[in-house]
């Protein structure tokens, strides 16, 4: 779509969006998110980015194929799971780490966090790669 | 334990990686794991040469009592080492043979790959830990052989040895199961302990059918033997590994395995008797017919292993032990012929025997490296392959009434394996040097340090078997702890060279008479041999018909309902779906009675909620334009995600809202390339039919809502997950913690399907889209226009 407004305001837009997603992103263990939804949120910021300059600008803007983005995220599931494996629990047992801080909030350091940041790469790889294929699909009649 | 086994897979993965960085020695780096892991194995010679076996376990779904157990044992530590020494030797042969192969990265990663699976499949104690590498060795397996899938060949090949090694392996787990139903636990150790009540039980002969399936197909015995020759599609490294050395033996492991539990019997001994002789007579008449060098060690592997099946089908002492002893000489012997036979291609061009000639003069170490494994494939002292054969001779003239018949096979099966290993060792190097595609010249050091190793392992050995104190280091550390695994019961093998003028000596000098006869007048019996078995029709061409009608069934079968028109695979769904839905109610069960279904108090803002959605739903039947009906269907969907908003399901409406747009996105720009009206131009009685269609669904759907609010709510789940969401996860969104916690192996699946279908979706689109330009440029180039076909 050739439109100079909407050209000019979508970067600002795509980035606010994806910045968005990933706090949902994190949020998602104790408020209402996650990440099926901050992925969804994602994708839709690099639909926006398709509309406005087309699927060769969001290929531009990923940097890495998206399925292989996807696969990726995967990859984070399972070895999410091989963790517990190595301490001898069964696979996909969720093991947390309270490091030491002088903060007064725990920060923890978790699998299943790096679960739901693949289920993230998961949602945001495949929906931008079917969506870029059905953009760039010519019609040739 | 398990961190060995897993290590394969582990390097596997950052193999390319590691080669693109290291280009001209990758494979020495790489070859450090399997190295190591030989050295690791070391350690267990000495427990294991008093008799104690070691366990390793750690749980895995200890509710269904599935662990990844590993246990080490004579007979699994025996097969260890083989793996992981050969392992390391064809790592670095892989290296020098595909040298400037710019795949070569991810060849090294599947070599490892499949190392650590036939390393879990041998050491594994729990039989679906068992099932798990089994049918990952005839995963890497596929993707070795079909390695170069730009021949279709190879492709061919790979696809083969998958279909029947995974027929194989789906048998494999029914007898499996029966073997644990019978005996109570999925534990190895425990289900060998008790053999009379897997012997005696009812479902003995089924269980040993189906476990038998596996082992076969697995090993090549006959009638499924076909897959072995074929599979020499594969680069040469491949050949040397998994179809002589590792894979192909895992059918002889598992039997041997089995033989406390599951042997004894007439039946196992008539069966694998039966089995393997013919297997053997067969394996080495087929390979005297060849002239490709590959093809000849190929048939002769399928005979070897037929003999092992054999000789445990026999069962007494003599055999297991001639069958331990065979088992490690012919991993060595062969494994070092099929690399002698790559480097020989490699460095001619051709592995035609008629072609090869002279060869000595310029290949000297490869030379010596195959006249040491082919004496020993001869059986001839004193390398370790001479042992082998006096020992199996010995058990198989005591095996009573099958004596004779088990013998002559023998003695048939070792003259003619002695002729293929005389004239592979002969006629490429003796003679006048014959002309061929490239100037021969000697492997470079990664191509011949294998076959150099094995023989002189092998020669080794048998140096050391001659007697008194140095035989006992083959006897007490490897050859003794094996037999006890496969028997059941401990013994001390004791090897010696010369046992006196009993029948083992006058039969090994009657196979060493004809085994020359044979090499002398090779031509001749290769013609004779060539005359008798026509080629054309034999398990693999019904192999392939059975495949060609498959698809014909299949393709018939789909297009009864795969019309190419999507409303009439929606009408096939939905009909279907209303069926299924329908079917309680029409054999009986009640209708939910209304009165039953308490409706809560309805407040202003969810009756405008309400009627938002319903006027989306009325605009998707009654709009003209397609385009409206796609933003109503939109108006819908956000309807419904306020409703979950408003009734305090927030993740779920949020991902509702976004599941919404990115829907009303996609189906936009797949309208767009559609070639379809604005308008829907359905027939009156079309959109009937599809109106009774929808209207009937939604009854069905809303029938099956009120049965399920009309009986009271469990809440046990909801209390657990209350009660533990934060102290066992963590978590204070029950949600996404049921999510990624307590339930993240759904959510593992669900994303792999998400990552399927991403690339299913880019695969067919793209397709589609190189489909339709190859053939505009083909109608471009006729002059003639070609109607572009949309929506199929």
């Amino acid at each position: 779509m050739n439109s100079i407004i909407l050209r000019t305001f979508t970067p600002l837009l795509v980035s606010l969006m994806v910045v968005f997603s990933i706090f949902v992103l994190f949020r998602g263990h104790n408020e209402p998110g996650g990440g099926f939804i901050g992925g969804l949120i994602a994708a839709s910021a690099f639909c926006v980015l398709g509309i406005a300059s087309g699927p060769e600008s969001v290929r531009r803007a990923l940097r890495f194929p998206p399925l292989a983005i996807a696969g990726l995220g995967l990859f984070f599931g399972t070895i999410s799971g091989v963790v517990a494996v190595l301490f001898e629990e069964p696979f996909l047992t969720g093991k947390w780490y309270f490091p030491e801080t002088d903060l007064d909030v725990k920060i923890p350091i978790a699998t299943p966090v790096l679960f739901d940041i693949g289920v993230w790469l998961v949602v945001v790889g495949s929906v931008v790669a079917i969506v870029t294929v059905l953009a760039e699909w010519e019609d040739v009649s | 334990m398990v961190f060995v086994v897993l290590s394969g897979f582990v390097l596997a993965i950052f193999a390319p990686l590691i080669h693109r960085i290291t280009k001209p020695f990758s494979h020495w780096i790489l070859a450090a794991l399997p190295a190591s892991l030989t050295v690791y194995f070391f350690q267990f010679f000495d427990p294991l040469s008093q008799g104690i076996p070691q366990r390793f376990s750690i749980p895995w779904v200890p509710e269904l009592g599935v662990n990844l157990s590993f246990y080490v044992d004579g007979l699994s530590h025996t097969f260890a080492l083989l793996i992981c020494g050969i392992g390391t030797l064809i790592v670095l042969y892989a290296g020098g043979y595909l040298k400037g192969d710019k795949n070569q990265g991810r060849f090294l990663g599947f070599i490892l790959a499949f190392m650590a699976s036939m390393l879990g499949l041998v050491l594994a104690d729990n039989i679906i830990t068992l099932f798990i590498f089994w049918e990952l060795t005839s995963i890497t397996s596929f993707l070795l052989i079909g390695y170069k899938h730009g021949y279709s060949d190879s492709r061919r090949s790979a696809m083969q040895a998958l279909v029947i090694t995974g027929a194989g392996g789906l048998s494999l787990l029914a007898g499996l199961l029966l073997m644990a139903s019978v005996a109570g636990s999925f534990e190895l150790s425990k289900i060998l302990s008790n053999p009379e009540a897997l012997t005696g039980s009812a479902l003995y002969v089924p269980m040993l059918i189906l476990v038998l399936g596996g082992a076969f197909s697995k090993s090549a015995q006959f009638p499924l033997h076909f897959w072995l020759p074929n599979a020499m599609a594969a680069p040469t490294p491949v050949s040397a590994y998994l179809h002589s050395a590792t894979m192909v033996k895992a059918g002889v492991y598992l039997l041997a395995r089995l033989n406390p539990g599951l042997g004894g019997t007439e039946l196992w001994m008539l069966v694998l008797m039966g089995f393997g002789g013919v297997t053997l007579v067969i394996g080495t008449i087929l390979a005297m017919r060849q002239t490709d060098l590959k093809l000849m060690l190929a048939y002769t592997t399928v005979a070897s292993l037929g003999l092992l099946v054999m000789l445990i089908g026999v069962g007494n002492k003599k055999a297991l032990e001639g069958a331990m002893l065979y088992l490690v000489a012919h991993s060595l012997f062969k494994g070092a012929l099929f690399m002698i036979a790559g480097t020989v291609d490699h460095s001619t061009g051709t592995r035609d025997i008629r072609a090869l000639g002279g060869l000595r003069g310029r290949m000297p170490i490869t030379f010596a490296a195959a006249c040491l494994a082919a004496v020993s494939m001869c059986g001839l002292p004193p390398l370790f392959g001479f042992y082998a054969k006096e020992y199996l001779y010995a058990g198989t003239w005591a095996a009573g009434d099958f004596a004779l018949w088990v013998t002559s096979a023998a003695v048939f099966g070792n003259v003619l394996m002695f002729g293929v290993a005389g004239v592979i060792a002969t006629k490429p190097f003796l003679g006048e040097l014959k002309p061929t595609p490239q100037a021969p010249h000697e492997g470079s050091i990664s191509l011949v340090l294998g076959p150099v190793l094995l023989s002189v392992l092998a020669l080794v050995l048998g140096l050391l078997s001659i007697g008194g104190e140095l035989a006992k280091i083959p006897s007490n550390f490897l050859t003794g702890p094996a037999y006890t695994a496969v028997a059941g019961e401990p013994h001390a093998v004791k090897l010696h060279i010369w046992e006196g003028f009993k029948a083992p000596v006058y039969l090994s000098a009657l196979t060493i008479a004809l085994g020359a006869l044979v090499v002398w007048q090779a031509d001749k019996v290769r013609a004779v041999f060539a005359a008798l078995f026509d080629k054309r029709w034999g398990p693999d061409r019904a192999y392939d018909q059975v495949i060609l009608g498959l698809s014909s069934f299949a393709r018939a079968a789909t297009s009864v309902t795969q019309t190419g028109k999507l409303s009439h695979y929606m009408a096939f769904t939905l009909v279907t779906l209303l069926i299924v839905l329908l079917s309680p109610y029409l054999t009986g069960a009640a209708l939910p009675a209304l009165a039953d279904v308490t409706v809560p108090s309805v407040r202003f803002y969810e009756i405008g909620i309400y009627a938002l959605a319903v006027c989306g739903g009325l605009a998707v039947v009654f709009t003209r334009t397609r385009l409206k009906a796609l933003v109503s269907v939109g108006v819908l969907g956000f309807g419904v995600a306020l409703l979950f908003l408003v009734f305090g399901a927030p993740d779920l409406s949020f991902t509702q809202f976004m599941v919404e747009t990115l829907s009303v996105v996609v189906l936009a720009l797949v309208i767009y390339h559609l070639p379809v009206d604005e308008r829907d131009a359905r027939s009156a009685p079309n959109a009937m039919v599809h109106g009774v269609i929808a209207l009937s669904l939604g009854a069905a759907l809303s029938l099956l809502l009120f049965s399920v609010v009309s009986v009271p709510l469990d809440a046990t789940l909801s209390e657990y997950f209350t009660a533990n969401s934060y102290p066992a996860a963590f978590g204070r969104n029950i949600v996404n913690v049921i999510l990624v916690d307590f339930r993240a192996i759904d959510t593992l699946g669900e994303i792999a399907v998400v990552v399927i279908a991403g690339i299913s979706a880019v695969a067919l689109i793209r397709v589609r889209d190189r489909a339709s330009k190859a053939g505009l440029a083909a109608s471009q180039g006729q002059n003639q226009t070609q109607p572009r076909g949309a929506g199929r």
